[in-house]
């Protein structure tokens, strides 16, 4: 289709907005996608596919969300990359490889610069804890006293590799308390709040530079052979809140230590869907099957055969196997088939494993870390913060760069990402595969990774657009896993993976290519989700604020409870644990999806709807009355109904909410 | 194992690097001398080059850290474009395809970043670097580059032992790359420039990842009689 004729059909659909406007408001009635929209399918053909060139008028495709503002970054940064972002009270701070800029976004319709900060560094990773704001520098370019001239010297004192703090108790007037220099510099570093230490905060460093001399920095050393290493390890910094100028590294934890899990490509559920009828179909005919790695394979009469023939000289028999010698096989199988997969991973020789982590995800509630370690995803014990315990280990052969985690709110799956090419190189072609610079998901089980599917932001890109797979969080939708990513010029993907073989996306928003003629950087870095809104940092366009628009695959009941979570302050790889408040919102939203998925009949729903509605006009005592009976009656409901775990998740927050009538605030 | 044998072996491939140059000059890997004060000058390039080296201006090294990855992209591309017709393992295939995809993105960016500095750029051919020196051309390969010999050796090979000599020859080739960017890194005022400093990094670590892939997928091949 020419892209003509595309984007006229997409303008009459209202998805595409050409103007790329700063500071622009839509939530006025009249706004492009009406309240009463119930489509559940996503528009074809896909709006974001021919979208108009340019940096600052580029075309748009927005699906499902509305734009609150587009902020172009202030003048020191222009032309310098943004990169990830934190949050505190109402201010996100946003990386620079210049420094940070901090927004007000109290009104997000209207960001204001609150104040920037000029100390160039890359990646200038931000994270944030209480009066406390901590920087990456990991280039060699960066300098201890903030200049811009760089450090031309392969050894010098001016140099700064590791992270930076600072005292912004006045976030105008930053003060730099300390820095912690580290061999390979930092990446990425992630902020773990234990919760039994109150004392401290733990800085885990991820580097992946290239180990700098023993002569800048005494002890670093490159050599892999070497025990001690500055490879095969990450850093611990224990940072006393109460002095923070003595920050330092109080552990370098080898957590890849025999590391030898070979590179499996994650089956698709057609793949094993395939093998499972393969394996039942043969058992069926008399053949035998053995379950390698979690999975049933066919075993070929190459392998069998011999093995029959040994039951039968075992019994000092003759001729054919008899069928108490295939039964007495059938037994010893998995015996036999178990023996021979140690005896081949003993032969393996034990590699170093990865050299460092890309990023880790701490969630401290629930005592794990998500490592993306080079070619692995590690599950981590981070109990003892300064001594992180690796659970277990996945390689994916269509993984390449094991980039960053994400644990759904449950703790029941993590989901990694795959930074395919660094993140400027454009791997959404059409050619390009969707298991490739992806994300993996996967369910948590005692503590045991197993892969689930591939999510790929699905509309595919051009040549001038940098894209993969890159930082998201978690929306809180209540009963839901629903996560927001960016995806450099790819944009932004709004999708829930609740059911973790059939990722789905429900909103998307996306521009054209900075330009049209060559690759230039840009795109989203990161796309978060903080205090009812999506914060989006644009590389070279700044900084987007949109907010969810209600649709048949997400409900204004669901986008209330979600923005009825609030967090004083979030650094996306420190996940909070999501609690949402008794609201109305709240059990609304659980029968919105009860009706989605008939999860309860509908007139038990319509039932329940109309009591939610007369107890929020009724009296204190009222409400509290009739409420109680409600969420007894949904307990009885939930014995027969589809859905007995959602409704029982609504009755208790219809009880919360009988029992605390004073905050069943009307949203 | 042969693993073993080339695992922190950088020197090993440094002296396979410099058997493959047709001179005699030792350490030409090294191409010219790069006084750390030595800035060029910036050449009518476009604003977004300028741009992107807008604080550290970029120096002959990074100039040829570009120039000279690309032909050291370049027989990758050719390496791995042999896995299907050389009756490759299907992981091998797989392995080989994701080179492919990779590699040649990565060399439209070097072509493009030195394009946009007006510099000369060469095409992708597998084929050594010309260098002056002294007044003379001599051909160069860069390190882990494999020699004519090597390259004849891998398309005579077919099925597992092509497997075995792709993975064991892609290993020395990345391995090259690392050293390549090491070197660069270890130069006075290389790097600064932030494009060169995240390509090469970038390069380095995707490929540090590819060569711990690839020794457990060598480790993982069915045993054989003739050894690499």
């Amino acid at each position: 289709m020419a892209s003509a004729n595309l984007l006229s059909v997409s303008l009459a659909l209202g998805l595409v907005s050409l103007a790329g406007c700063a500071h622009s408001t839509s939530s006025q009635p009249g706004a492009p996608v009406p309240a009463e929209n119930r489509s559940t399918t996503a528009p074809s053909p896909d709006p974001r596919v021919g979208l108009r060139a340019g940096k600052m008028d580029a075309g748009e495709a927005i699906w499902n969300l509305r734009a609150l503002s587009k902020t172009p970054p202030s003048e020191q940064f222009v032309d310098v990359t943004n990169s990830d972002l934190a949050f505190t009270s109402h201010y996100a701070i946003q990386g620079n490889y210049n420094g940070y800029q901090v927004w007000d976004i109290a009104n997000p319709r209207q960001p204001a610069l609150e104040t920037s900060y000029v100390c160039p560094a890359s990646q200038s990773d931000v994270s944030v804890y209480k009066n406390l704001l901590f920087v990456s520098g990991e280039n060699l370019a960066a300098r201890l006293d903030c200049g811009a001239e760089g450090v031309e010297d392969t050894v010098s004192s001016a140099r700064l590799r590791g992270i930076r703090i600072y005292d912004i108790s006045e976030l105008a007037h930053p003060k730099n308390v300390g820095n912690v220099q580290t061999c390979r510099g930092s990446h990425t570093h992630t902020v773990l709040v234990d919760p039994k230490d109150r004392e401290n905060v733990y800085v885990y460093i991820s580097g992946s530079a290239p180990v700098r001399s023993s002569s800048e920095l005494p002890g670093c050393i490159s050599a892999a052979s070497d025990p001690n290493s500055a490879l095969f390890r990450i850093e611990v910094i224990k940072v006393p809140l109460a002095h923070p100028d003595q920050a330092a590294i109080v552990s370098s934890p080898r957590i890849f230590n025999d590391l030898v899990a070979p590179p499996k490509h994650g089956e698709t559920p057609q793949d094993i869907a395939a093998s499972k009828k393969a394996a039942a179909e043969a058992r069926a005919a008399g053949g035998y099957t053995a379950v390698i790695h979690d999975q049933e394979i066919v075993l070929p009469p190459q392998f069998v055969d011999p093995m029959l023939d040994s039951v039968v000289q075992a019994r000092q028999g003759t001729g054919a196997p008899t069928a108490a010698d295939s039964a007495a096989l059938r037994q010893a199988l998995p015996g036999i088939i178990s023996a021979m997969i140690k005896a081949h991973e003993a032969e393996v020789p034990p590699t170093a494993g990865p050299t460092q982590c890309h990023d880790i995800t701490v969630y401290p509630a629930i005592g794990l870390a998500g490592g993306a370690c080079a070619g692995y995803g590690l599950l981590l014990d981070i109990r003892d913060p300064a001594h992180p315990v690796r659970l277990g280990a996945v390689s994916d052969s269509n993984f390449s760069y094991w980039h960053s985690a994400t644990f759904n709110n449950d703790g029941t799956k993590i989901l990694f990402s795959d930074e395919w090419g660094g993140g400027g190189q454009p791997k959404c072609r059409k050619t390009d595969k969707h298991e490739w610079g992806a994300d993996a998901i996967f369910t948590l089980q005692n503590r045991q990774m197993q892969f689930q599917s591939y999510y790929k932001m699905p509309a595919p890109q051009t040549q001038q657009e940098n894209c993969v797979a890159h930082n998201g969080s978690l929306i809180p939708i209540p009963g839901r896993d629903v996560m927001v990513q960016a995806w450099y010029q790819g944009g932004l993907s709004v999708f829930d993976w609740t059911d973790p073989k059939h990722p789905q996306e429900i909103a998307f928003f996306d521009r054209g290519p900075v330009d049209s003629t060559r690759m230039a950087s840009g795109g989203y870095w990161s796309t978060y989700w903080y205090n009812g809104v999506i914060v989006g940092s644009e590389i070279s366009r700044g900084l987007d604020i949109f907010e969810l628009v209600p649709s048949g695959l997400i409900s204004q009941n669901e986008i209330d409870a979600a923005k009825s979570v609030h967090l004083d302050y979030l650094n996306t790889q420190g996940q909070p644990k999501l609690v949402w408040p008794a609201t109305f919102s709240l059990a609304r939203a659980y029968l919105d999806q009860l009706e989605r998925s008939k999860g309860l009949s509908a007139d038990q729903i319509s039932s329940a709807r109309e009591t939610l509605a007369q107890g929020e006009k009724a009296s204190d005592v009222e409400r509290s009355k009739a409420l109680s009976e409600l969420a007894t009656r949904l307990d009885g409901d939930a014995n027969q109904a589809g859905d007995a775990t959602k409704v029982r998740k609504l009755a208790e927050a219809v009880r919360q909410l009988s029992a605390a009538p004073h905050l069943a605030q009307r949203q | 194992m042969t693993i073993s044998h080339w695992r922190h072996s950088p020197a090993l491939i440094t002296a396979l690097a410099l058997a493959a140059c047709t001179s005699t000059h030792r350490g030409a890997v090294q191409t010219a001398p790069q006084p750390a004060a030595h800035h060029e000058t910036s050449p009518p390039a476009t604003a977004k080059a300028r741009a992107d080296s807008l604080r550290h201006p970029y120096t002959a090294a990074d100039v040829d850290f570009m120039s000279h990855m690309i032909g050291h992209h370049a027989q990758a591309l050719v390496m791995a474009g042999w896995a299907p017709s050389h009756g490759a393992n299907p992981s091998v295939q797989i392995l080989a395809e994701r080179i492919i995809n990779a590699q040649q993105d990565e060399i439209a960016t070097m072509q493009q970043w030195l394009r946009d500095r007006g510099k000369p750029v060469p095409e992708a051919r597998p084929t050594g670097t010309k260098m002056m020196m002294n007044g003379v051309e001599h051909e160069m390969l860069m390190p882990g580059m494999l020699t004519e010999e090597q390259m004849k050796q891998l398309d005579q090979a077919r099925g597992p032992e092509f497997d075995r000599r792709f993975l064991t020859f892609m290993i020395q080739h990345h391995r090259g790359a690392v050293a390549m960017v090491q070197s660069l890194f270890g130069t006075n005022a290389a790097a600064q420039d932030e494009t060169v400093f995240k390509f090469a990094n970038d390069a380095s670590v995707d490929q540090s990842t590819e060569i711990a892939r690839m020794e457990r997928m060598l480790a993982a091949l069915p045993a054989s009689s003739g050894s690499p």
